[in-house]
């Protein structure tokens, strides 16, 4: 069975319908780019698949042994409060929250702390988040990201505001998770060309809504149109 | 100087005054973290006014022990504040503002129209400066006073790390199933039984700054959450204490001493942040 099936979905805010008619199958180990331009849509439907908001139609299914708070979310930056007095330690250890008890146990600081060398931030454990660079901070998020779920990670825009050769670190390092470990990636991007380097599914949200493989994409009409 | 501390320490209300003063530092310390952080700093003032505006209400029907009608009225307006204003129409900073005025506006009037009291403006301003208030406690508003900081000291260690992530990034916790509109909700209740404790200490109009000074001072020397909330925590008793001793000798207000002490701290902890960020 797939992890996330959303048969007829409709999406949207504040009674207004942002989006309608999306149907999309994620299985483990899929890595979904989700595309589209500003305002298609794209950040309402990932708020709903993160249970923020209600669908306002049609259905989201979990399966696969894949609970709806066993997404790990990774914000898009410009969300992260940047004077925020906390360390590194501190907020990937946060990830941990789904679940356990009023006190962190050894267990989830372990894990934290493997999460953190997995990522290649251990070094910056005890230091203050506010002090490191946009790549760095994006890379303690995706370890917060991976205390909370070892299934599926879902991405927001993971490299807006970064230069070209961190974009291209966290794109391998991402690259690594979806294969070396097996977790299902949904990332939103509004780069294309990335967006179809690694992806082996496409969900473009527009006025059409295509959904598919990358080679499918690549051969229909809505692709040939966005792909230069 | 000790001998006129000694003098006043034989006095129970004078103890009562310190043991509440320290318990309601403590906690507004510990809440002002999360306030600061979640840009809520004008909050404490809003709500203070309101608690204003009940205890004139509370002044109007000559009820002495006002705490129970202060507080639900301070908590409600908490609740609307923090719970409601999220999915309305008007903006946070909107909302506080308008039921900030409004509540001061009409707390005064309704005080000038059916108050009894001949000394009116000095009423006034023992409730906006809380001039000589926390000495004059009854001992059951100080056993409430301190069952009410306890349980908010014991509350907030046991859900510390669900505040941290909340005040980090709540859309996040909410993703991972925290259930954040309960503890938005709590926080709410908790914010307005402090400011309802602080309003004794410093009046409803020097409330805010209990809350927000010892965290933004802090902030300044500390990089980790659980430093800056110890440190806040430590820094605002300390300045409680020393506010309340110095205003005992010297014979000032409560609550501006208690706030001069702050801001103190604050100036030097701002210079010893740039100092300790250069070398």
């Amino acid at each position: 069975m797939a992890q996330i099936i959303c048969k007829n979905l409709i999406v949207g805010y504040e009674g207004q319908v942002v989006r309608d008619n999306i149907n999309f199958v994620v299985n483990k180990g899929d890595y979904l780019c989700i595309v589209g331009e500003n305002g298609s849509g794209k950040t309402t439907l990932m708020k709903t698949l993160l249970s923020l908001q209600k669908p306002m139609g049609g259905e989201i299914i979990f399966g696969d042994g894949l609970n709806a708070n066993e997404i790990g979310y990774l914000p898009q930056q410009s969300t992260i409060k940047r004077d925020f007095p906390a360390t590194n330690f501190e907020i990937v250890l946060s990830g941990n929250l789904g679940h356990s008890g009023f006190f962190y146990s050894k267990d989830d600081k372990e894990l934290a702390l493997k999460a953190m060398k997995r990522l290649h931030v251990d070094q910056f454990k005890d230091r203050c988040f506010r002090e490191l660079s946009g790549g760095q901070q994006q890379r303690v998020l995706l370890a917060r990201a991976l205390c909370a779920t070892q299934k599926v990670l879902l991405l927001d825009e993971p490299v807006s505001g970064l230069d070209p050769k961190v974009t291209a670190e966290m794109y391998e390092l991402v690259k690594e998770l979806n294969q070396n470990d097996n977790i299902t990636i949904i990332m939103i991007s509004h780069d294309l060309n990335d967006a179809l380097k690694y992806a082996t599914h496409i969900l473009h949200v527009g006025s059409v809504v295509f959904f598919g493989t990358k080679n499918d994409y690549l051969n229909s009409e809505l692709g040939k149109q966005f792909v230069s | 100087m000790i001998e006129t501390l000694q003098l006043y320490f034989q006095y129970p209300f004078v103890r009562y005054a310190m043991l509440v003063g320290v318990l309601v530092a403590l906690c507004s310390s510990l809440l002002g973290v999360t306030l600061v952080l979640r840009r809520f700093s004008f909050i404490g003032d809003g709500l203070s006014h309101v608690a204003f505006f009940a205890m004139a209400i509370a002044a109007i029907f000559q009820w002495t022990n006002n705490m129970p009608l202060i507080l639900a009225v301070t908590i409600a307006a908490a609740i609307a504040i923090l719970c409601v204003g999220e999915t309305t129409l008007m903006k946070g900073d909107a909302a506080i503002a308008m039921i900030s005025v409004t509540s001061l506006a009409l707390g005064y009037l309704f005080m000038n129209i059916f108050s009894t009291s001949s000394n009116l403006s000095g009423d006034v301003c023992t409730t906006l400066f809380g001039s000589t208030s926390i000495l004059t406690l009854l001992p059951e508003q100080v056993f409430l006073s301190s069952v009410l900081s306890i349980a908010v000291v014991i509350i907030y260690i046991l859900f510390y790390n669900r505040l941290f992530a909340l005040t980090f990034d709540e859309d996040f916790s909410r993703a991972i199933g925290v259930n954040v509109g309960f503890y938005n909700l709590a926080i709410a209740v908790i914010i307005a039984v402090i400011i309802v404790l602080a309003m004794n200490l410093v009046g409803s109009l020097l409330t805010s700054a209990l809350i927000i000074f010892p965290t933004l001072s802090t902030m300044r020397l500390y990089k980790s959450f659980k430093a800056v909330v110890i440190g806040s925590a430590v820094l605002s008793v300390l300045c409680a204490v020393i506010g309340m001793l110095t205003s005992i000798v010297v014979g000032t207000p409560v609550g501006s001493t208690i706030v001069g002490v702050e801001i103190i701290a604050y100036i030097i902890c701002v210079i010893v942040g740039r100092v300790a960020v250069r070398t």
